[in-house]
């Protein structure tokens, strides 16, 4: 497996997009910093960026090296190799270097910004270590969906798709459903509702820990009480992974019954 | 060597394999024929295990080969159509796959016997389709296993490296090589093969050596032999 890891990870670092995916966040970073002035202020900022912009970018790569590296699949599937570890180590490469990308665009202006003095340290790698998360999870995601269809143009419509879902649709549609069911205590549907969206969870997840909660009202205060509490912090943790680790799975399981 | 029982398979409604039932037996040239869709490159790629059967048992040197993956250490492959992943150079893949078998391989030999010494820091993407097969041939045959398979190896070749491949085939034979080939160029089955395996909608129809199939057919002329296969019925 980490042969294969090794040669998508080179494989990717040597391609345009991942120079053009990193000296995006190096730039986002530094205007943000410059326009802001101001280190939490810019992680603010760059949370509402990032949750919507990670998973994007993690579908999108992942459907496109999926499609794209389907000679290098075949040519590695003759070998003497597993198939799991020929998915997970090509799974792992993609993720691994966007992950690197969005690490060190964000993690060098913030350092240089002197972020190891500042106490929004604890904020921003919470922002990294979400951003991580949903760069694995939405990888993971396009992954199976391009395991699952052979036509590249279904393949991107869905991996889209689901983003879009996620991203907009699931809030217009919880959203609705708290206003039709306004009468009845909607707490803990909407902290379940919550959990099932990884997008939410992240935003939910960072929104409270930069203590700006009071902007959400009432529901705000609950969701304050849960997530603010290391109890709270712990289990969005384990489900994010969880999201993680399921996909994962699938894809596994998926790769393995699949002809080639 | 390679043992296939009552093997089935559908890709949605379309039967390719229904109940191939095939002995190879260690050493000898093995010529798998069939019209175009007959299951040819499908019952290969079963044996690779890149293709899982829906049915029936495949078993490479006495061990059955599902969900396992050391046994293909003992299989070289040709693929039909030579792709390869186009950023890299011909050098740089050659040595990955080297990386990836950590078998002990002598691609110098054959780089020169195919002369790609002038292609080796080119990418792939920038070959021609007769390069990029000697490549694919390179690859094939740098390593020593005991089964070769070969699927269309003539594909895009010229004159003078398809006799180059021929040499090389029957080299690997000498050497006590069990080894496979489609291929629809009938001047080359005739030349190489020793046994031919005639596949038709997903079963084999005839198995036996070039001999038993003119004496069969009638025929003298081995193309037309292979073109009159299917009038003359013969008992597998």
């Amino acid at each position: 497996m980490f042969k294969i890891l090794k040669y998508s990870f080179f494989d990717l670092i040597r391609s345009r997009w991942s120079y053009v995916y990193f000296l995006f966040y190096l730039a986002l970073g530094f205007v943000l910093l410059f326009l802001n002035n101001d280190l939490s202020k810019a992680v603010i900022t760059l949370m509402n960026v990032i949750i919507v912009l990670v998973p994007l970018i993690g579908t999108i790569f992942g459907v496109m090296y999926f499609y794209n590296s389907k000679e290098f699949t075949e040519l590695l599937l003759a070998q003497p190799l597993k198939r799991s570890s020929i998915f997970l180590g090509q799974y792992l490469g993609v993720a691994g270097s966007l992950t690197m990308s969005l690490v060190f665009g964000l993690g060098i202006p913030f350092v240089l910004y002197g972020l190891f003095k500042s106490d929004a340290i604890w904020n921003f790698s919470l922002l990294l270590v979400t951003g991580t998360f949903l760069t694995l999870i939405f990888t993971a995601l396009a992954f199976n969906i391009a395991l699952a269809h052979e036509n590249k143009i279904k393949g991107f419509g869905f991996a889209v798709l689901l983003w879009l879902f996620l991203a907009v649709i699931y809030d217009g549609l919880f959203l609705l459903s708290l206003i039709v069911f306004e009468e009845y205590p909607l707490d803990t549907f909407s902290l379940v509702a919550t959990m099932f969206n990884p997008i939410d969870l992240s935003r939910t997840l960072i929104l409270l820990k930069l203590d700006i909660s009071a902007l959400l009202g009432y529901t705000g205060a609950i969701f304050k009480q849960f997530f603010g509490t290391n109890y709270g912090l712990i289990l969005s943790l384990v489900m994010l992974l969880l999201w993680t680790i399921f996909p994962i799975f699938s894809l596994i399981f998926k790769a393995k019954r699949k002809d080639f | 060597m390679i043992e296939i029982n009552n093997l089935h398979k559908k890709f949605g409604k379309n039967q390719v394999l229904s109940g191939v039932n095939l002995t190879i037996k260690k050493g000898g040239i093995y010529a798998v024929l069939g019209p175009n869709g007959s299951g040819k490159t499908t019952l290969i790629k079963s044996v690779l295990g890149m293709i899982i059967p829906n049915k029936g048992t495949i078993e490479v040197l006495g061990e059955n080969i599902k969900n396992k993956s050391v046994y293909r250490n003992e299989i070289n492959y040709l693929p039909q159509i030579a792709t390869f992943p186009g950023n890299l150079k011909v050098k740089e893949l050659i040595k990955m796959i080297r990386d990836l078998r950590q078998k002990a391989c002598g691609e110098q030999l054959l780089i020169e016997l195919f002369s790609l010494e002038p292609f080796l820091e080119k990418k792939l993407s920038t070959l021609s389709g007769g390069t990029k097969q000697k490549v694919n041939i390179v690859l094939t045959f740098m390593f020593d296993s005991p089964i070769i398979i070969l699927d269309e190896p003539t594909t895009g070749l010229d004159p003078g490296s398809l006799i180059r491949l021929k040499k090389l085939i029957q080299k690997e034979k000498q050497n006590g090589k069990t080894i496979l080939i489609t291929s629809h160029i009938m001047q080359f089955v005739e030349e190489v093969s020793d046994e031919i395996i005639y596949l038709l909608e997903g079963e084999i129809y005839f198995k036996g050596t070039k001999e038993e199939l003119q004496n069969n057919t009638m025929q003298t002329n081995f193309e037309h032999a292979i073109a009159e296969i299917t009038t003359y019925r013969t008992d597998v």
